[in-house]
Order: structure tokens, then sequence, then C-alpha cells
């Protein structure tokens, strides 16, 4: 197992060398300039020079890239022209929030994905069954800007029981940061007005973000349940006169789990890229929203970091999900 | 006295894409406690659908009962309500499957498995539940009484890590674990080597005789059934065509399509003899032949094979499907 786990570790370093290489270089042939980009619009053609060699712009490239990996080994992402702070900084401060968000979606998507998926498939084609997967396939097909901005104008403007945007109510005293996420932050100190008030602010964000993945949660569970249910041991279990419950949920249950989690996954890392929608609705002031703002600005190296970061919890996502696999299956753990 | 096992006229369709396949058609079938009953015919007969329909393992939709009944201890199995089919399976009949590889879970340890049907059937016999360390004494002592070694170390091994034969014997300990009274075996050797089927068929012929177990046979080898069983049912299509004492079958067989079953297995006491395959396919059971529905194929048949279904009667000793059974005489 530990094998297992050294192996897979060795891999994520690896993959993580290839996306510095790329985002490097797609920020590189991107079209525009940075140094004039930071002199501003009435800058000399001196003052643009004096910034490209300070940031060292005038240096050929593979010895932009060797610094540019060098800092990153320090933490250091290079600084925000726009918010003219360190990316690093910013990305602390923004993170947390697309965090929170991307968590509670995760937990809404799995804790109804997975049951709903398994409901599905042990009423295969009866009424329950269609109503789920006619559910399910609109959940895919709504974008999330066009429903997020429908349940606003529901909950927040027609109904009034729930605010339009943000993560608390501007008279709402924040919590003492620990973690940065609002939800953990007021719990732990015991601020249960706090929790309340962000409880309300990210259910309708994270219910939008959380559509797509449970539908696919759902959709994969279903199927793979209905292939296990068919399956031989499954037919043993029943004739040994296992509970047909435990059948289900224990004895079959774990074997569909696998492709689930592979799906729980990717949905992982898919979620953290794509809560650029989500928050720019909700004013959610996560990432998203920040790799965007960076982006029109043609401010590259917060988009850099934004997508260093999103890809290393893509990595860490798919390690753990490895993990689990060879956790939850036997025949993994031997044969590698 | 009442049979252990009484199937009468039981009629059984599956609903597919391309219409509703006949599958079994009329099945009549007693079986007395103590008795070693062997099922054969070809491929596709039907006898592993009538094995699952003991248990009530078919899946309804798209399986579909036309008629008849099953009665298990004289209740009617597909009457039974959850508390009643779970004392069935396990408890009242076991099964054991024919291919060892696909039969057991193969993300959980053998001992997981087996503590977990053997709990289950204290819940279902409304024992109080073992608690999980005595569930796995019991289930060493199973594993033990197939004859594995090491079986407190076998627990804890997964299925993959096992021989199919050491897995057959497993499926065999969980199958004992209920004491059942009826034992049917599903072609239980097929999927082995040929070292290994005889030491399973000798193993499942020793637990017969230790435990007065009631066994019904499942099998395409008539070999392998004339080995364990004292009375041996024929079947063809969807029907039973003979049913007979082993010895009697074997000596003078009624059916055309038991007389071709014998005639097609090779004899190596006589080399100059060669097995003659029966001629023609085995019907499509979309639309079945009308009357007997082995009549296409029969050399003995007549015009009144093809209009009337033949019912099973006495004949000779032994109870056979077929309008000429007197003129089939070998």
């Amino acid at each position: 197992m530990l094998a297992f786990v050294l192996k897979r570790l060795a891999l994520t370093g690896l993959m993580l060398f290839g996306l510095v290489c790329i985002t490097f270089v797609v920020s590189n042939v991107a079209p525009s300039d940075p140094a004039a980009l930071a002199a501003g619009p009435d800058a000399t053609r001196d003052m643009v020079e004096t910034i490209r060699r300070e940031y060292g712009l005038d240096r050929p490239l593979h010895e932009q890239f060797l610094r540019y990996v060098a800092g990153l080994l320090q933490g250091d992402l290079g600084r925000s022209i726009v918010t003219t702070r360190p990316v690093s900084v910013d990305l602390a401060r923004y993170f947390p929030a697309t965090l929170e968000l991307v968590l509670l979606s995760m937990t809404l998507g799995v804790l109804l994905g997975v049951p709903l998926g398994m409901a599905s498939a042990v009423l295969k084609n009866r009424a329950p069954d269609h109503l789920t997967r006619f559910v399910a396939v609109s959940l895919v097909a709504l974008p999330a800007f066009w429903f997020g901005i429908l349940l606003q104008l529901l909950f927040s403007v027609h109904l009034e029981w729930l605010p339009t945007s943000g993560r608390l109510d501007v008279a709402t005293p924040p919590p003492p940061p620990i973690t940065g996420m609002i939800l953990f932050d007021s719990a732990v100190a015991g601020q249960w007005a706090t929790f309340r008030d962000a409880v309300s602010h990210a259910v309708l964000p994270a219910l939008v973000l959380s559509f797509p993945c449970l539908a696919s949660i759902l959709r994969v569970n279903r199927a793979e349940m209905i292939e296990v249910l068919s399956s031989d041991y499954v037919t043993a279990a029943r004739a040994h006169g296992v509970p047909p419950l435990r059948v289900v949920c224990v004895h079959a249950l774990r074997n569909a789990m696998l492709p689930t989690l592979a799906i729980i996954g990717l949905r992982w890392g898919w979620m953290l890229g794509s809560t650029v929608l989500v928050e720019t609705v909700f004013d959610w002031p996560g990432i998203g929203l920040y790799a965007v703002s960076a982006a029109i600005a043609g401010d590259f190296k917060p988009v850099m970091g934004v997508t260093l970061l999103i890809g290393l919890n893509f990595m860490i996502a798919n390690l753990v999900v490895d993990i689990l696999y060879g956790v939850l299956d036997p025949r993994l753990r031997t044969s590698s | 006295m009442t049979p252990l096992l009484d199937i009468r006229g039981y009629r059984l369709a599956f609903d597919g894409f391309e219409g509703r396949a006949h599958v079994l058609d009329g099945i009549d079938l007693r079986v007395e406690a103590g008795e070693t009953v062997g099922i054969v015919g070809e491929t596709g007969c039907g006898k592993s659908v009538l094995a699952r329909s003991i248990a009530r393992l078919v899946e309804m939709p798209p399986g579909r009962v036309l008629g008849g009944s099953i009665r298990f201890g004289g209740e009617d199995v597909f009457a039974m309500d959850g508390r009643a089919l779970a004392r069935l399976r396990g408890h009242g009949v076991a099964m054991i499957f024919q291919d060892p590889m696909t039969y057991l879970n193969p993300v959980f340890s053998v001992g997981s498995q087996m503590v977990d049907v053997i709990r289950a059937h204290d819940r279902a016999e409304g024992k109080p539940r073992r608690t999980r360390a005595a569930a796995r004494e019991a289930a060493a002592a199973l594993l033990g009484a197939v004859r594995l070694p090491e079986p407190e170390r076998l627990l804890d091994r997964y299925p993959h890590e096992l021989s199919g034969g050491m897995r057959q014997r497993v499926l065999i300990a969980m199958a004992l674990a209920g004491n059942p009274r009826l034992l049917v075996a599903d072609e239980p050797t097929t999927a082995l080597d040929v070292t290994i089927q005889a030491q399973v068929l000798r193993l499942i012929g020793e637990l017969v005789a230790e435990r007065g177990l009631t066994l019904l046979l499942i099998s395409h080898d008539l070999g392998v059934i004339g080995a364990l069983c004292r009375r041996i049912v024929v079947m063809y299509a969807g029907t039973v065509v003979e049913d007979a004492e082993a010895a009697t079958l074997f000596a003078r067989p009624r059916h055309p399509y038991t007389r071709g079953l014998l005639a097609a297995v090779p004899d190596l006491a006589r080399p100059d003899r060669r097995a003659r395959p029966i001629p023609g396919h085995i019907p499509n059971l979309l639309d079945p032949p009308s009357g007997c529905r082995f009549h296409p194929r029969c050399p003995l048949a007549v015009t009144r094979c093809a209009a009337e279904k033949p019912g099973l009667r006495e004949v000779d000793g032994r109870r056979v499907a077929c309008h000429r059974a007197e003129d089939a005489a070998a």
C-alpha cells in the first residue's frame, strides 16, 4: 500500500512540472505586453523599458523560466499588476471562499447523487427512475449563469427568503479568520448568528454549482449499480440469504463506488475551474472572480497562479481517488 | 407426505426486445427429502432458470410466471413475504453456482462475506445474531468442513488470491452455512479444471452423505450426474421429457431425446462406436415448435407430435413425455 501511494505521489510531481511548463508557455505566447500594461496607458517608452528590465522580461525565455520555477519553489507566484499584491497573498485571501463553495457543493452532490443513483438503479425503468433521470439530464443542461439568476429572482427577489449575493450581510460581524472559510470559522468561534447568515448566503450558489456534479454522480452511480446488481456475486449473496437492503447498500455499493469515485475526483477539479460563472452571478469573492478580473486586465501572473492552484487541486483529488480505489478494491493493492 | 419440493405446471417466460421467450413450458417435478436428483439437458434448455426459480432468484421483469406453482416444504414460493423468503434462501434452499470466479464478491474478504451470510441466517431464523467473532469461528469451521486447509488464514484472503477450486469450496461452505434442506448445485464443476472437477464432485457427494442433504444437481454432463444422483430428470427446450431412476434411464431410455443424448456420449470402452450428435438445432424459444417441442428433430415423429403436446405419463417404471414412448424402447 505504501509503495502504491509513493508511486502515485511521484507521478503527481511529474504532472505538476508539466503543468508549470504549460502555464509558462501559454502566458508567454499570449499577445499582450505585461510591461506596457504595468506601466499604464500614459507611460513613455523609457518607463515601459525600465519596467521590462525590472520584471526581468527582457531576459531570454529559458532564463525567465528558471527564475519562474525558482520563484515557485519559494512560494513566489509573482505580483499582480492590478491588485499590486503578491499573487500568493491574493490566493490565500480568495481561495478559501472558493474552497468553501466547492466543498459544500461536492457534499451536496455526493450525499444526494449516490443515494438517488442507487434508488434509481433498484427501481430501474419505473416511474421514480424516469423522474430522477429526467431531472438529472435537466440539471446538467441548465447553464449555471441562467439558472443561478432564475433562482435569485425566485428566492431572493420574489420570495425574499435568501440574500442575492456575497458571503455575509454587511451588518454581520465576520468570524475571526482561521481557515478563511466563514462557515467553518464561525462554527468554531460559536458565532451562530454569523453561521446562519453565511449559510443563507451559500445555499443558492452551492446548489447551482452542485447540480451538474450531482447529476453526473447520479448517472454514473445508477449505471454502475445496475451493472453490479445483475452480477453473479450479487445473485449469490441473495441466494445465500443476505437481506436485500444489505445486498444493495453493502455488497453492491462498494463495487459500484469505484467508477463513481473517479467521477467525483474529476468533478472536483472541474468544479474549481467552473466556479467562475457561479461566483460572478452571486458576487462570491473567490478565485474564479479573481482570475476573470485579472484576465480581462491582461494581468498574467494571477491567471497563472490560479491555473496552477486548480491544477494542483485536480492532482490532489486524483491522488486521493487513487488511494481510495486501493482501499476499496483489494485487487489494486496487490497488483501494484 | 408432502414432497420437499413440488413444482407443478410451472411456466416461465422472458419479455425482451424480440418478443416473449417461452423458457419453461409446464415443468412438473417433485423431489422428496433425502433424494439425489440430477437435471440434465443442453445449454439453454432452461435448467438453470428452473434452479433459480426455486429460490425465487429470477428477476421479474423481464421474467414472468405464466402459470403453475413452486412449493417448498408445502409453502408457495411465489406467495412468500420477505421473512419467509429470507428463511427460504440459504436455510431452505442453498445454491452452488457454475463459475466460482464471478460468484464471490471481489472487494470483500472471504471471511467478511461468510460472516455476513452466517449472521443473515441467524436473523432469518429468529435466533440472536452471533457476534462477528463467533460468526468468524463458524465460518472457519465451515471452511474446514469443505476440506480447505488453514481455514483461519483463508478468512482474511480475497477471492482473487484463491484458485478456482478453492473458490468453489468457499462457495460450497457458504451454501452450507444455513444448514439447507435442499442443496441446488448448478453446473458446479463446469468451470473447473478436470482434476479439480473430480475433487469437487467427491466433496459434494461426501457432504450429501454426511449431512443427509437433498441434492438437486444440474449439469449438461451425464457423467457428472450419474456419479452423484439416484434419479435423473431430462429436460429439453423448457420441458421435462423423461424422469427416471438413473439405472433405468441409462439401461432403457424411453424418450427419443434421452436416447439421442446417451448416443452422443463417447464410450471409451467401445472406441469403435462413434458418438452420434442429435441432428438439428435447439428450437427458438421466441417461437417454439407446436406440440412436442422435440418433434422437428425426432426420428420417430408422427403428425400427432406436431399437433398435441405430450404430458408426462408412467411408462415402463418411469415418467416420460412422448406419444411414442411405447415404440421407443431401445
